[in-house]
Order: structure tokens, then C-alpha cells, then sequence
């Protein structure tokens, strides 16, 4: 393997136990060689015992004792297989509408989703609840997988009205690339291997998808942002007056020279050396964590964002994002949560729910603004001071929140900045 | 193609540092939990970049179960001095003792579902509100559901049904008196991933992990290194065998390979034409299906 420049895609999938999420999955390990022979037994054992023909693919995403119990994923899973050209990490998410917030969170870094759709049913409520989720995180790429053609005579007609019913409904939603692929998971007809069924189709199998999907331009390159982590003083000879903002950079690139400006503060300063424990880099571009000096002494902390002087985020106390409620407990009108942005962390209010949106049949609902589990809506929120924020549609990272409840300290919702 | 991108070992290098850095921005006493295996000897190593002109500012923890491969015991003290960090070691022997905790018995009795107690005495005595492990989720399918900020309630237990969901890079490490995380820098890795990189970055590990000649007994499928501390069964034999270490952990259940892999870049060959997983020579997780997902529930590593 060439790992010097093999890339890593991350993709998620989401499903029910119906319509074959975890064959496909398990396909994919199989055909990709990712299962050792211990797991292979023990899968074998257990699909005899369950008086399965043949292995149950199925298996192989078994997870925890509840899971295995009621035949269902609960949980975010996630599995790994590598081919000779990338590195895949799966978040393998469960479909169910009370699972929402699992979807939202295998979404929330997927450079690509798959949806799955049972050839025999078509589009169904569950598909538009996946697609809305997946142009909602905004993930780059959409593959949609016509699964069980083998149940449909691997017909041609049928999986073309699939499609044709999937465009009339996604037209509505922001998707930047999307592919459609008729496919058997079960006997692995266009998964790994090119399927003998179908010749009417001409594109490449999944894994081949996969593979050469461009997922260069997923990552913001304009938009240089690095948040500070913290800061690093060794006080020890040799380095007596370092001083490193450490951070991974959000988006863009950084140069050595670079004229920038700490924000909030507004000081401005030039970039004197970007290290790391090799050595100092003359540029670096996100997602690298380094540790930035600059020229100036500057009063610098955790929470602190440095950009560049000609491209500046907003410093917003005030802004609309869409908001998925993770918790039991509803939102609290007017209550104060603690927001974390970046490294950033403040207190926030949620002002205004403006609408919320039904994930099944996009519909707006203005009347009624309780924020239960699982539900998406429109928010005003306003924080105690200013956050250094982007629309999220620009940057994944500079426009994500996440709030916390203080009594409890759990993470009760995810913000997407509008 | 852009220039502008990571592979994906420079990748899984970066979330890592992230994370380790987020630990130190988040916690007040984190500690990282070192075994002396190769996934524990990695996050030492990315600390150190993390940080880096900075010393690692974090303790290593080792929970020591008293049936160590000698080797193991000789690098960690070798690393702890280059490092120039602090090394706390909660003791087994002492748990046993100590009356906390009681020797299994029978033949296939371990000292692993003891380290618990001693690992969350540890944690309770030293205030550790996070230890740095170096668990991955290709290891188990019960670690498939970890994150990356893992909480423990103040019984030190793991809730895998009520886990805070983790978006985008936003760790949540808020916690309460009493209770703390697990955090997991090396999570998204697997273990050609690990061995890559180790060839990569030429990180020094004990010399178990090289084909070495070792007396063994076959024993639970695959070559138990004799010790002290093993009872040979009636149909025993000892043998001499070119054997290697996948996983290193209790010398009584950490069984070795045949192998002729004695270099880095052989060992990286082998792995990636391996059959059995890992965990495969571990006993440990032999006894049931679920066996890892029980003793994490308890506070397992």
C-alpha cells in the first residue's frame, strides 16, 4: 500500500434493520478483506445457531448486549476498513426518527453518506428523513443505494423510478454531489464487484465510488481560522521566551509571515514560526494541529481565534442557527446554557425558536416552540459575549456549536450557524 | 490533485494531538494510562508532540498486576526517565492485599478483571479527573461505541446506553466532583495503522513485540510464555518457540505467535497479512460475547 498518499473518507450510514444497512456494511468488511477469521467464525457459529443459510453479513455489526438482545443499532458505531487507495471509517448510525440526534452526530464529520433505499419500497418517509439530515449536516457527497435488486428481478424500470421519485423530492434540499447505484448488498452485486445482473448500468460498483470520490475540496481552503487550544511556555533553556499558540488549524492556510489578527481582541501581528516536534513548517492548512508564535506579545488564550488580517470571521453575541435538541428534557424558554464554539466556551440564551421543521416532510411549523428530543429547528440565540463564527454552509468547524445544560453537564443540543 | 491535503496517518496524527491537547485545556489532573504496550506507548509518543517544546504534563499511570514480562517493567522505567515524567503505578498485589479485591481461582484464573479495582483506587487517590487510554474502536465491538471523551460516574462505570453524542471536533469533558473520563486520542486507529506509524516515526517499543526465542506452552490456542507465575496442567509441555507478542498485557494471558518477524518493517508484512484478530490470543475476551463490554461497564480500561 502506498500510505504515503493514501487519504482517509470518512462516510456514515444510516438505516434501519429492513432495509439492509448492516448487510451492506458487513459486505463491504467481507469483500474488502477487513474481517479476520476469529470474527468470521464467530459469525459463522451464530448464523448457524440462528439457522441462517450461508453467513448473515448482518453479523459482523453486531454491537452491544442491548443491541444484540433487540436486533437493532442503538448507538453510533463505527467500523474501519482500508483498500489498497484509502482509508475508510464508517459511522454506522441506526435510521429510527427517535434515534435523530445518533444520525445528526455520525453526520456531523462524513465526508459522504449513504442512503439506503429498499428497492422493493422506494422512497419512503425514512429516506427523506436520511437525505434532509444529510443536506441539513451538510455532507459533500450523497450516495444513494438502491438495495435488494435482486428482490426486484434487478430491474431497470424500478430503480429508475426510484431515482426519478428520490430527484423530485431532493430538489428542495442542498446537496453539492449525489450518485445513484442499483445494488444487492446481500449477494454483493455492485458493492465491491461489478454486478453480472444488472448491464443496463454503467457506473462504477460502490467501493469504487468510494475510492475515487474528489474529497480534496471538502475542507474550507479560503478561510484561514485557527482556534487557540492553549498555550504552550516551556520556561526551559533554549526556549526561555516561547511562547506556542497550539491549535489545529479550522480551515485554510497559514504562511510563515503571515499578517494576522487575534481575535477578539483585535491585536494584529505577523506569523514569526509555525513548529511542531519535527521542526518549523513554512505553511500549514487545516485539519493540522501545530503551535503558532507570532512577532508580537500579545495577550493570547484559549478561546482566542487567530485569522488573517484581509479575511476576518464575524464577532456575533447575536445569530440564527438550526438547532437539533439532544436531550430528554425539552428547552427551557429563555434558559441559560453554556455554548462551546471552537475552543470557545460562553453562556447563551436561546431567544427565539423560529420555526421548527419536520424532518419526514420538510414542512415548517411556526405555532408550536417547544424544543423536544430529536426535534430540528430555526433559533435565535444570544450569547454573553461575541463568538468568532462563519455560516456553517462556509466551514464546518467555525460555524458548529454544541450546548450544555449546567446541572447536568450533558451536550442537550447541535448548532448549525445560519 | 491539491497539494493541500493529509494522508491519513498525518490525519489520524493530528485529531489525535487535538485531543490530547483538549485533555490538558479541559482537566485539571489527567494522567495517561500506560501498560507498556505498543497502543499506550503511541499515545505517550503523540503527547510528546502534542506538546512539544513543553514536557508531556501529564503522569503516566501504570496498573501494575504483578505478573509483568520483565521487559515491560525495564522500558516503561527507561521511558519515564527520558521523558522526565512522573510515573504512578497502582498495584494489584497491594489491592489483594489489601483485602479490596480476592485471587481468582480455578485454571483459568487472571488477574484482569482485578485491575479495575485497583485502577479506580488509583483514580480515587490520586484525583484523576481523566485518564488517557489508548483503547481503540477496531479493537472490540463494544469499544466500536466509544468516544473519544468518554464519562465515568462516580462508581467509575460506563453508561454505553446514555453516552454524550460527540459532533464535529466539540469534545465535552464538564464533569462533577467524583466522577471522570476516559479519553481515547487513538480511537479512529487500527492496528496496521498503529504499526504503520510506528515503522514510520521509528517509536521505540519492548522488544516482545520482535520474533524472539521464548519458552511457551500451548495453551487456549496460542503460546503462553512461561513464568513464574504459571501453573503448568498435566498435559503440558514446555517448548522453545521463535514467538511475538501482538498484544501485551498479565504475562499469564497474553499469548505470543510464531513468527519470524523480528524487524519493524517485517512486523508491518506480517500484520498485514494476519487471519486472527488481535485480541484473538487474549483469553480475557474469550469467556463470552460480551465479555469486554462487561468489564468496561465496570471501569475496565
Amino acid at each position: 500500500m502506498e500510505i504515503d498518499k493514501n487519504q482517509l473518507l470518512r462516510f456514515t450510514t444510516a438505516g434501519s434493520v429492513d432495509d439492509g444497512k448492516s448487510t451492506l456494511i458487513g459486505r463491504l468488511l467481507y469483500d474488502s478483506k477487513a474481517i479476520f477469521e476469529d470474527q468470521l467464525e464467530s459469525v459463522e457459529n451464530t448464523s448457524r445457531k440462528k439457522g441462517h443459510e450461508g453467513i448473515d453479513l448482518a453479523l459482523f455489526t453486531d454491537g452491544l448486549r442491548d443491541e444484540r438482545e433487540q436486533g437493532i443499532t442503538i448507538d453510533v458505531a463505527y467500523r474501519y476498513f482500508t483498500t489498497p487507495k484509502r482509508k475508510f471509517i464508517i459511522a454506522d448510525t441506526p435510521g429510527h426518527i427517535q434515534y435523530t440526534r445518533n444520525m445528526v452526530t455520525g453526520a456531523s464529520t462524513a465526508n459522504a453518506a449513504l442512503i439506503l433505499i429498499d428497492a422493493r419500497h422506494g422512497v419512503i418517509e425514512q429516506t427523506k428523513r436520511h437525505a434532509f439530515i444529510a443536506s441539513l449536516l451538510h455532507i459533500p457527497h450523497i450516495i444513494v443505494c438502491i438495495n435488494k435488486m435482486d428482490l426486484v428481478d434487478y430491474s431497470e424500470e424500478v430503480y429508475e423510478n426510484i431515482v426519478s421519485q428520490f430527484e423530485g423530492f431532493s430538489s428542495k434540499l442542498i446537496v453539492k454531489d449525489i450518485q445513484f447505484l442499483p445494488i444487492s448488498a446481500l449477494n454483493g452485486d455492485n458493492v465491491v464487484n461489478r454486478s453480472t445482473n444488472m448491464d443496463w448500468f454503467q457506473g462504477p460498483p460502490l467501493l469504487h465510488a468510494l475510492e475515487t470520490m474528489h474529497i480534496g475540496s471538502d475542507i474550507n481552503k479560503i478561510d484561514a481560522r485557527f482556534p487557540v487550544q492553549t498555550v504552550l511556555r516551556p520556561q526551559r533553556e533554549g526556549f526561555i521566551d516561547y511562547r506556542g499558540y497550539a491549535g489545529r488549524v479550522a480551515s485554510g492556510i497559514f504562511r510563515k509571515g503571515d499578517e494576522v489578527v487575534v481575535m477578539p481582541s483585535g491585536f494584529s501581528s505577523k506569523i514569526k514560526s509555525i513548529d511542531t516536534m519535527e521542526g518549523a513548517m513554512e505553511e500549514v492548512f487545516a485539519p493540522m494541529s501545530v503551535s503558532i508564535t507570532l512577532e508580537d506579545d500579545i495577550d493570547i488564550s484559549r478561546g482566542d481565534m487567530i485569522v488573517k488580517q484581509n479575511n476576518q470571521p464575524k464577532a456575533l453575541q447575536e445569530f440564527d442557527a438550526m438547532l437539533c435538541w439532544f436531550n430528554t428534557s425539552a428547552a427551557k424558554p429563555r434558559a441559560k446554557y453554556t455554548i462551546v464554539h471552537t475552543s470557545n466556551e460562553q453562556k447563551a440564551m436561546i431567544k427565539d425558536v423560529i420555526y421548527k421543521i419536520d424532518v419526514n416532510t420538510y414542512a415548517r411549523q411556526e405555532e408550536d416552540n417547544t424544543l423536544n428530543m430529536n426535534d430540528i429547528a430555526r433559533i435565535t440565540i444570544r450569547t454573553t459575549r461575541p463568538l468568532m463564527v462563519d455560516e456553517y454552509r462556509d466551514n464546518r468547524i467555525t460555524g458548529s456549536f454544541i450546548l450544555i445544560e449546567d446541572s447536568t453537564h450533558e451536550t442537550v443540543a447541535a448548532g448549525m450557524i445560519v | 490533485m491539491s497539494k493541500y491535503y493529509l494522508n491519513y496517518l498525518d490525519e489520524l496524527e493530528s485529531e489525535a494531538i487535538y485531543i490530547l491537547r483538549e485533555v490538558y485545556a479541559q482537566f485539571q489532573n489527567p494522567v495517561i494510562l500506560f501498560s507498556g504496550g505498543k497502543d499506550s506507548i503511541l499515545v505517550t509518543h503523540l503527547a510528546k508532540k502534542a506538546f512539544y517544546p513543553c514536557k508531556i504534563p501529564f503522569p503516566l499511570l501504570h496498573i501494575d498486576t504483578g505478573h509483568n514480562f520483565p521487559e515491560t517493567i525495564q522500558f516503561r522505567d527507561d521511558l519515564v526517565k527520558n521523558l522526565g515524567v512522573q510515573l504512578l503505578v497502582g498495584s494489584v498485589q497491594e489491592s489483594i492485599d489489601a483485602g479490596r479485591v480476592a485471587e481468582e481461582r480455578g485454571k483459568h484464573a487472571t488477574r484482569n478483571a482485578l485491575q479495575i479495582t485497583t485502577l479506580l483506587d488509583a483514580i480515587e487517590s490520586n484525583k484523576i479527573d481523566c485518564a488517557i487510554g489508548g483503547g481503540r474502536r477496531d479493537e472490540e465491538k463494544a469499544r466500536a461505541k466509544e468516544r473519544f471523551f468518554s464519562h465515568r460516574d462516580d462508581f467509575g462505570q460506563w453508561d454505553p446506553k446514555n453516552q454524550r453524542p460527540e459532533l464535529w471536533n466539540i469534545l465535552n469533558g464538564k464533569h462533577f466532583e467524583g466522577e471522570h473520563f476516559r479519553a481515547f486520542p487513538i480511537s479512529n486507529w487500527t492496528e496496521m495503522d498503529v504499526w504503520n506509524y510506528i515503522k514510520r516515526e521509528q517509536i521505540e517499543i519492548p522488544s516482545l513485540y520482535k520474533a524472539h526465542n521464548r519458552e511457551v506452552v500451548w495453551r487456549s490456542d496460542s503460546w503462553i510464555p512461561v513464568s513464574e507465575y504459571l501453573k503448568l496442567e498435566e498435559n503440558e509441555k514446555i517448548h522453545t518457540k521463535k514467538v511475538r507478542f501482538r498484544t501485551l498485557g498479565d504475562i499469564t494471558i497474553t499469548g505470543g505467535i510464531e513468527s519470524d518477524a523480528d524487524t519493524l518493517d517485517k512486523i508491518v508484512l506480517e500484520v498485514a497479512a494476519m487471519k486472527q484478530t488481535e485480541r484473538g490470543n487474549r483469553t480475557d475476551d474469550k469467556r463470552s460475547d460480551t465479555a469486554m463490554e462487561d468489564r468496561k461497564r465496570e471501569g475496565y480500561f
